[in-house]
Formats: C-alpha cells, structure tokens, sequence
C-alpha cells in the first residue's frame, strides 16, 4: 500500500461478546446484555487497535478514517494513531460524546452506516465475526459497483468466512502489504445463532466480499466437518479416554470429535459448549460431567488449581485451535491448564491435547495450527509442535503457531 | 456423425491420433452359472485295476461343488474374461502410479516353470541349484540395498514389512527395550508401513507434509524419544520427491535409540544410485513384483525381500540359505521371528527376479533407474503443458509423479476420478484413492523404463484430450465410460459386509438364498 493510502475502519464493539460467556455468539441486544451481565468484556476495540498498530508500523503515511466513538475512532485512539471521521449516526445518538456510549449501544444499522459512509477509501478494515461480515456484505451490495475492497479483523465468536485474516496482526500486515490491483473474492458465512445454541451446525452462504488476495493471511473459509466418517471420530475418541487419568479434570472443547469423547465416557456433552469432565477411578468404566458448557468465569474456577488437560479440536479449512468457537478457554484459563500455577511450564505438552482426522490435517496443506486466545505471549510460548490425535493409537506431529505470527508479509 | 468403417477400404486410411477404442463387452456370466450337470472336460476311461478306496478321514461326504464344463467352454470362459481387461500386458499402465508397472519378460515365465515340479521337503542335496539362485539373489540384493542379508521368504510386500517390523519388535526385546511402542511414519510413505506397524501392536506417529511436501523434520525431532521403536519411511516418497535429508531423518532416530527402516518396495528411481544401508538405515525391503520385474499378480502370490544390516541378522525370518563354499544348505537364524511363509517362499518369482537382474547386470540396472526417470520427466513435461494439471510444490521429482487436476475440477466441476474413467474409453486408466487427499484431485502417474516416447505422448494426449472434453462438456466426461466392458460401478456395497461377497458360495448365501 502507497503511504498516501486511505483506510476505512469499522468496528463493531459487541462482536465477540458472548464468546467467553458461552453464549455462542452476540447476536441481538439480549444475549449481549446477558454476556455482560456474565462479566464479558469487549475486546473488539482492542483487536482492531492491534491491527491499526501493525499497519501504522509498516506504512506510517497511511491515513485512516473512522466512524465516531467505539465503532473505531476509540481503537484508532488507543493505536495512537491521528484519524478523520466520518459522519454515520441518527442525530439523536450522535449528538452525545463518545465516552457516554455503551457499547451494547450499537446495532447492525450502524455498521452498513458506518460501511456506506467510508465508501471512498481505498481499503476498509473491519473488526468483528461472520454477523458484522453480513453487515458489511449488505453495505457493500447497496454500493454496488462504488465499494471498496474489505478485510475482517478477526475478533467475534464465529469467524468461519473467508473475508478474515488469521489474526488482527495478521490484518494489519495484509492492509500494508495491499495492492488495488490484487484482489481476489472470498465467502461469507454464518451460521444461525439460535439453532446453533441448540446444537445444529448449518453455515449458510450469504456472499462474497472482494478482499486483498494474499490467500496464506487470509483464515480460509471453515470447511464442513460432515465428511467426516463417525468411525474416525470414535477412534479418537478411544484414544483420549485411554490416556485420561482419573482425578485429572479434562476440558473438552466445542464439535463433533469432542462429543464423541463425552459419548466413550457415557456422559451427555455438549456439541457446542465447553464441558469439564473427570475420568471414573482406577478400575471404574465411564467418567464424570463436572459441568456442561460453561462460561469463562465458571471454567477458571474449576482448572484453577486442579490438574487440568484441555481437550481442543481443530476447525477444518482454518486450523484454529484456540480463539475460534470456544473463547470460554481464555488467556487465564490457557494458564492455569498449562502451568498449573506454576512457572516453569513443565509438562504442559501433556496438557493440550489437540483432536484431528488425517484428512482435515491434510486439508491445511501444510500450513500450521492457529492459536488465538487473546494473549499474544502465551499463543507464543505455545508454538512449536504439537501432538495431534487422529484415531486410536494413531497421532501426529504438528506445527502450530500464534495467530499474529503466521503471517508476517 | 459418420457410422461407415473405412478399415475395409484401399489404401488403408492413416490411423487418427486418438484410439478408436472399445472394449469388449461379453456379459459374461459368472463360471458357476455355465454348469451344467455331467458336462466335463476330459472322459477318463475306466481304469483297469482295481479301485483304491480312501479312508474316511479324508474323503468328503459331498461333493466339492466345482462347475461341470467342456474344455471348449472353459477356454472360451477364460478368454472372454482377459479381453474385459486393462493391464500392463494390453495397455499403457502408467496410471497405476506407485505400483511401478513394467514389462515382465515372457522368457522368465519359461525359467519358472523349469522349477515347478521340485518338492518343497525335498532333501537339501537335491535342490542345490535352486538354493544357489536363493544364495546369488540374496547377495545381489545384498549389494543393490547395501545391507548385510536378506530374506526372500516374504510373500508380498507387506508381508516384507510386517516380517520388518516383528525383527524391530524382537530387536527391541532382546535388549530390554520392550517398552518403545511408537513407530513413526509419514503421510507419503506406503501405508502399509502404519498398517503393519498397527497390527504389530505400535501407536503410530504419522509426519504431515511441510509446506515444501517434505515430512516436517521438525516435528520428527519433536516425536522421537524414548518410546520409538522405529521410524518406517518410503523415499522418493508417493509424490516422486526425494527427501534430501534422509540421512538426517536417521540420524535422528538413531539418537533416541530407534530403527530406521526403509521402504523400497518401489525402488525403480534408485537402483544403482542410492542405497538404504549407505543413508543408515538399519532393515529395508523390496517388492520384488515392483522393481524387479515379476508379475503382480493382483494380489499374489508375489514376493519380498527383507534386508538387514549385520546387528539385525540373527532375527531374520528362517529358514535362510548358507554357503560353506561348497554346498548350499538351510538354517534358521538364532534369534530368528520364525517363519513367514511355508517353505521357501514364493520361488518360481524369486527365479523371475534372478533371471532379470541376470540379462541387466549391474549397468543395466542403473540403465533401468535412469531410463525411468527420464521417461517421468518427460511424461511430466508433457502433462504440465495439460490446462488445468499440476503438480504441487515445485520440486524435481524421481520416478513418478503425484499431479493435481484442482485448477480444471473448479472450473469445470470434473473430478479426477471422472477423467480416469474417461480415459479408459481410450484403453487406458489410472486410480484415485490417495486418501486422504492431502493433493486435492490426484493422480500419480509412475511411467517405468518400460514405456517408450510414443506410449508417454499417447497417455498425454489421452489427457489432454479428456481435459479439454471436461472444458466443452463436463456431463459428457461425468457420464463416461461409453466404450467399456462396464459402465459405472455403485460402490456402496463394498462398505457393508452384508453386500459384499468374494466368493460365489458368499453371493449363494447372502443374495440367492
């Protein structure tokens, strides 16, 4: 991108929300208030100043324009970074100052707002999950052929399109590194929140988006787990309960492997949830739902200070392990799992255990596993090589890295 | 379309590029459905002497319910059924990569058949001559894999691995070691090698591809430790790349107290070239169907061979052959795993393998490896040129080549496994089942020393031609075979043991009755 560039950046403050909360998504007013009244704390802001930040680095001339308040010149603030702003709300709400916004304040409206108004720069990022990505599509088509290419930063519950880079970092390298004349079209997708709270997985296609075509920063749209032969998902399954220990507290993530490894013990997991399980005693056939999807705060409660093994599968088409799907598992749950208190972090290679077919290794073509919780350090110190499971007695060794570090221009 | 033949017509009109091929299609029914009660073959008069009756121990109370036919209808049976064939012997096989299909010489059959009437228990003194050529394959062996001995009792290579793999587990054992229970493979080396490792008792370590489509060597030196047994590894692997950094891989094994075990089952890019001894490997094994020429025999018998370095001898599966300089004679290694097929082994193709080596001699062997790869470079040459081919990661390759039809499958919606079917109404094939697919839409095309340049242009053009049909009318090719023994094949029952039947009192019992 020329230093003399203009980038666009929308955020959409609630995105991500119910995510630690355990809700699934944020999706409509209520569920935000509820991930709120649960202690959820947005973060959207802050992973679109991360973006901002990178991209400032690289390209320092650049210019950014904003839409008022926390739908971006709050994140632009905190990146530190000078930034028009561009008129986008109803003249009642706009007329009070920023600082007296709330963030569940926002709504969709304001998103394809803030998009029609920044349709004249040459890039325009924007911070959320496959719901704002519908926002920013439905902005787009009412463009038309006037709007400019996008780029999501990632940073709500479901970030299953292919308009996301793998990380705001990420984000930020691919806006410096953009060239107008290299764009490539990427999908939209969602799921239905409601349905997907009761335990049905249906993404539907919505559209494309015309985003920077640097295919490798970019997360890949999710691909569908329904290939999968159940066979497979029960071999792993058997293979994680027979390296459980009893009185060691195991936390299985959200998906269809993870179920599978609630079914071996004869509990009734949850598909989307996160769910603390115990192993029956030496001897003993079974296991033990400690509880079923649980919201962070609930879960930093019950590894802290207790043995704990994270039990986490691999989102097809993408690789994310942590960060995507199953936020619950947060920077000081990822903690108190992996050094168990303690500093030196020994032993926590024993204390991930991360569940893969062959075949959706082997649809990443090579490239790593993906960790982003929210702390960059600890999805650092997580990188290396991890032991995947990928049926009884059958298991791989695979790279996995911080999000924020897999692409670096 | 013009439906008139010009075959019959003066001069003889040019033959077109592509073949108007078509297979016969007999509707053969199976050979138990043509007896018919009292027909035979031959009429054995009576004979002139008294009956001999056999004890009941060992006579049937039934009948065995073999087909009743005359010898005419046998032949006619038989004949049908080898033109509904695709083969080495009828067609351009390279699409049978992996499997490394070469011309097997007829002459060879006639070497075989010379030892056809020995007796397995005969008396050692009696077979001195075909203990020699045991002796003189092994040592042979020997020298082209650069190990200490080698076994050919195997009877496939997967019988060679597994025989591999239980010497691993005795080698182990014999020092203590018995709790090493990982075997570490790749994504491209044979899986046959996880498989045997599996069936031995190992948990299995499977290395991914790195971007490169090298086995990640990093996450080699994060698996190794204490637990590995061994690390089982095919190189050039499926892809036709040749892992640099074999030695390496090795070493690195051999750090944590591992065996290194290689497969050569397909060692046709190599033979003169590389051995598995002078990379450190410590066993390996040959196919002996695949480099050296006998036949394949679609699933046996074939033959194997196993080589170990001097630390691995005495574990061999016996018995070996010995020489004292003067005499031939059998013996079982002290510590050997025990036997892994009756007898000998599968010896009329162990006198095959012989005679080949024999009529190619050291040079011609090296001949064999670069005649190979040059016929694979220039095969790939012209398949690169195919709109829509490709072949993943940019790196020279060995004998074979595993290609993409990815670009042409999203733009026209066509799968690999359609083109293959099409491409056989032009007499040809090749198959698809690479699972999982890490190279999305494959297909692996190995060409041998034994095909020459037209043969490589026609299987080309073949492609080319079904690419650019994929391009003008996807239905079209989607719907093929048009020109074949056997339209399309519903494959579902091959997945549910209540379907499925491999033999005919199987089909009586679950279909018929």
């Amino acid at each position: 991108m020329t230093g003399a560039a203009v980038v666009g950046l929308v955020v959409n403050p609630v995105a991500g929300l119910g995510g630690a909360a355990g809700l699934k998504g944020s999706d409509g007013v209520e569920v935000q208030r509820a991930a709120l009244a649960r202690g959820a704390t947005p973060r959207a802001g802050e992973r679109a100043a991360r973006a901002v930040r990178t991209l400032m680095a690289r390209c320092p001339g650049t210019r950014v324009v904003t839409a008022p308040g926390p739908m971006g010149e709050d994140s632009a603030r905190a990146s530190g970074v000078p930034c028009g702003l561009v008129r986008t709300l109803s003249v009642d709400r706009s007329a009070g100052a920023s600082s007296g916004w709330s963030a569940a304040g926002t709504s969709a409206e304001d998103t394809r707002r803030a998009v029609a108004a920044l349709a004249g720069v040459d890039l325009l990022l924007f911070a959320g999950g496959d719901g704002t990505a519908r926002d920013v599509l439905d902005a787009v088509r009412a463009l038309g052929g006037q709007a400019p290419p996008v780029l999501g930063v990632p940073a709500g519950v479901k970030v299953y399109s292919g308009c996301f880079a793998v990380s705001p970092a990420a984000a930020g390298f691919v806006a410096a590194e953009f060239d107008p004349a290299r764009t490539a079209e990427a999908e939209v997708v969602d799921l239905d929140e409601d349905a997907y709270r009761r335990g049905l997985v249906s993404p539907r296609l919505y559209g494309s988006l015309r985003v920077p075509a640097v295919r490798a920063a970019l997360s890949g749209r999710k691909a569908g787990s329904s290939g999968v032969a159940p066979a497979t998902a029960e071999g792993v399954a058997r293979e994680v309960v027979a390296r459980m220990w009893p009185g060691v507290r195991y936390v299985l993530g959200p998906g269809a492997t993870t179920r599978a490894v609630g079914r071996a013990l004869g509990l009734a997991t949850t598909l989307l949830g996160v769910d603390v399980v115990e192993r029956a005693p030496e001897g003993g056939r079974g296991g033990r739902l400690v509880a079923a999807d649980v919201a962070e705060t609930e879960l930093f409660g019950l590894v802290s200070g207790k043995e704990s093994v994270l039990v986490l599968s691999v989102i097809g088409g993408q690789g994310f392990v942590l960060g995507r799907g199953n936020q619950q598992v947060s920077p000081r749950v990822l903690d108190a799992v992996l050094n168990g208190g303690q500093k030196d972090g020994s032993g926590s290679s024993e204390r991930l255990l991360v569940l893969a077919t062959q075949q959706k290794l082997a649809a990443l073509k090579g490239r790593p596993l993906l960790a982003d919780s929210g702390d960059e350090d600890l999805d650092k110190k997580l990188g290396g090589h991890v032991q995947v499971i990928t049926g009884y007695r059958e298991s791989t060794i695979y790279r996995i890295c911080a999000a924020s570090e897999e692409f670096d221009g | 379309m013009n439906t008139t033949e010009s075959f019959g017509e003066l001069p003889v009109t040019p033959k077109p590029p592509l073949r108007r091929f078509h297979q016969a299609r007999w509707d053969e029914p199976i050979i138990f459905e043509l007896s018919a009660p009292g027909r035979r073959g031959i009429a054995v008069p009576e004979p002139g002497a008294p009956r001999v009756e056999l004890p009941d121990s060992v006579s049937r109370a039934q009948p065995p319910k073999l087909p009743e036919m005359s010898q005419l209808h046998v032949l006619r049976h038989y004949l049908r059924l080898s033109q509904e064939n695709l083969g080495v012997d009828l067609n351009i096989d390279v699409g049978q990569g992996t499997c490394t299909m070469k011309y097997s010489p007829k002459v060879n059959d006639r070497f075989a058949a010379a030892i056809a009437e020995l007796h397995p228990l005969q008396h050692e003194d009696t077979v001195q001559g075909v203990l020699e050529i045991y002796w003189r394959l092994e040592r042979m062996l020997g020298e082209i894999s650069g190990m200490a001995r080698v076994s050919l009792q195997p009877g496939s290579g997967s019988a060679a691995i597994y025989a591999n793999i239980a010497m691993i587990r005795a080698y182990h054992a014999a020092r203590g070691e018995a709790r090493r229970d990982q075997v570490i493979t790749t994504m491209f080396s044979h899986p046959s090698n996880a498989a045997c490792a599996k069936t031995a008792g190992y948990e299995v370590i499977t290395l991914m591809p790195d971007a490169e489509g090298l086995p990640d060597i990093e996450a080699l030196r994060a698996a190794v430790g204490p637990r590995t047994a061994a690390l089982m590894i095919t190189n050039p692997e499926d892809t036709g790349i040749f892992n640099p950094r074999i030695r390496e891989f090795v070493d690195l094994v051999h750090a944590a107290g591992g065996l290194a075990c290689y497969d050569q089952a397909n060692a046709n890019g190599i033979l003169g070239i590389t051995r598995a001894r002078d990379a450190g490997f410590d066993l390996c094994h040959f196919n002996l169907h695949k480099t050296f020429s006998t036949p394949h025999a679609c699933g046996g018998p074939a033959a194997g061979a196993c080589g170990v370095s001097e630390d691995l001898a005495p574990f061999l599966p016996g018995p070996v052959v010995a020489f004292d300089g003067e005499s031939y004679r059998l013996e079982t290694p002290p510590a050997s795993i025990g036997k892994v097929r009756p007898f000998l082994g599968v010896t009329p193709n162990i006198v095959r393998a012989y005679a080949w080596i024999m009529a190619l001699g050291a040079e011609g062997l090296r001949q064999v490896a670069e005649t190979a790869v040059l016929n694979n470079n220039y095969l790939m040459h012209k398949i690169l040129q195919i709109p829509g081919a490709s072949a993943p990661w940019d790196r020279r390759r060995v004998e074979q080549v595993r290609y993409s039809w990815q670009e042409l499958s999203e733009q026209t919606g066509v799968h690999s496994e359609e083109i293959g079917v099409r491409a056989a109404d032009f007499g040809v094939h090749y198959w698809t089942s690479h699972h999982p697919y890490v190279v999305p839409e494959p297909f692996t095309l190995e060409p041998t020393e034994s095909y020459s340049k037209e043969d490589l242009d026609e299987y080309a053009l073949i492609l080319a031609h079904v690419a650019e049909e994929a391009r003008r009318d996807p239905e079209f090719v989607k719907g093929a075979p048009y020109n074949q023994t056997v339209h399309k094949i519903d494959m579902t029952p091959l997945d549910d043991p209540k379907e499925w039947a491999p033999t005919w009192r199987a089909y009586v019992r679950k279909h018929l009755s």
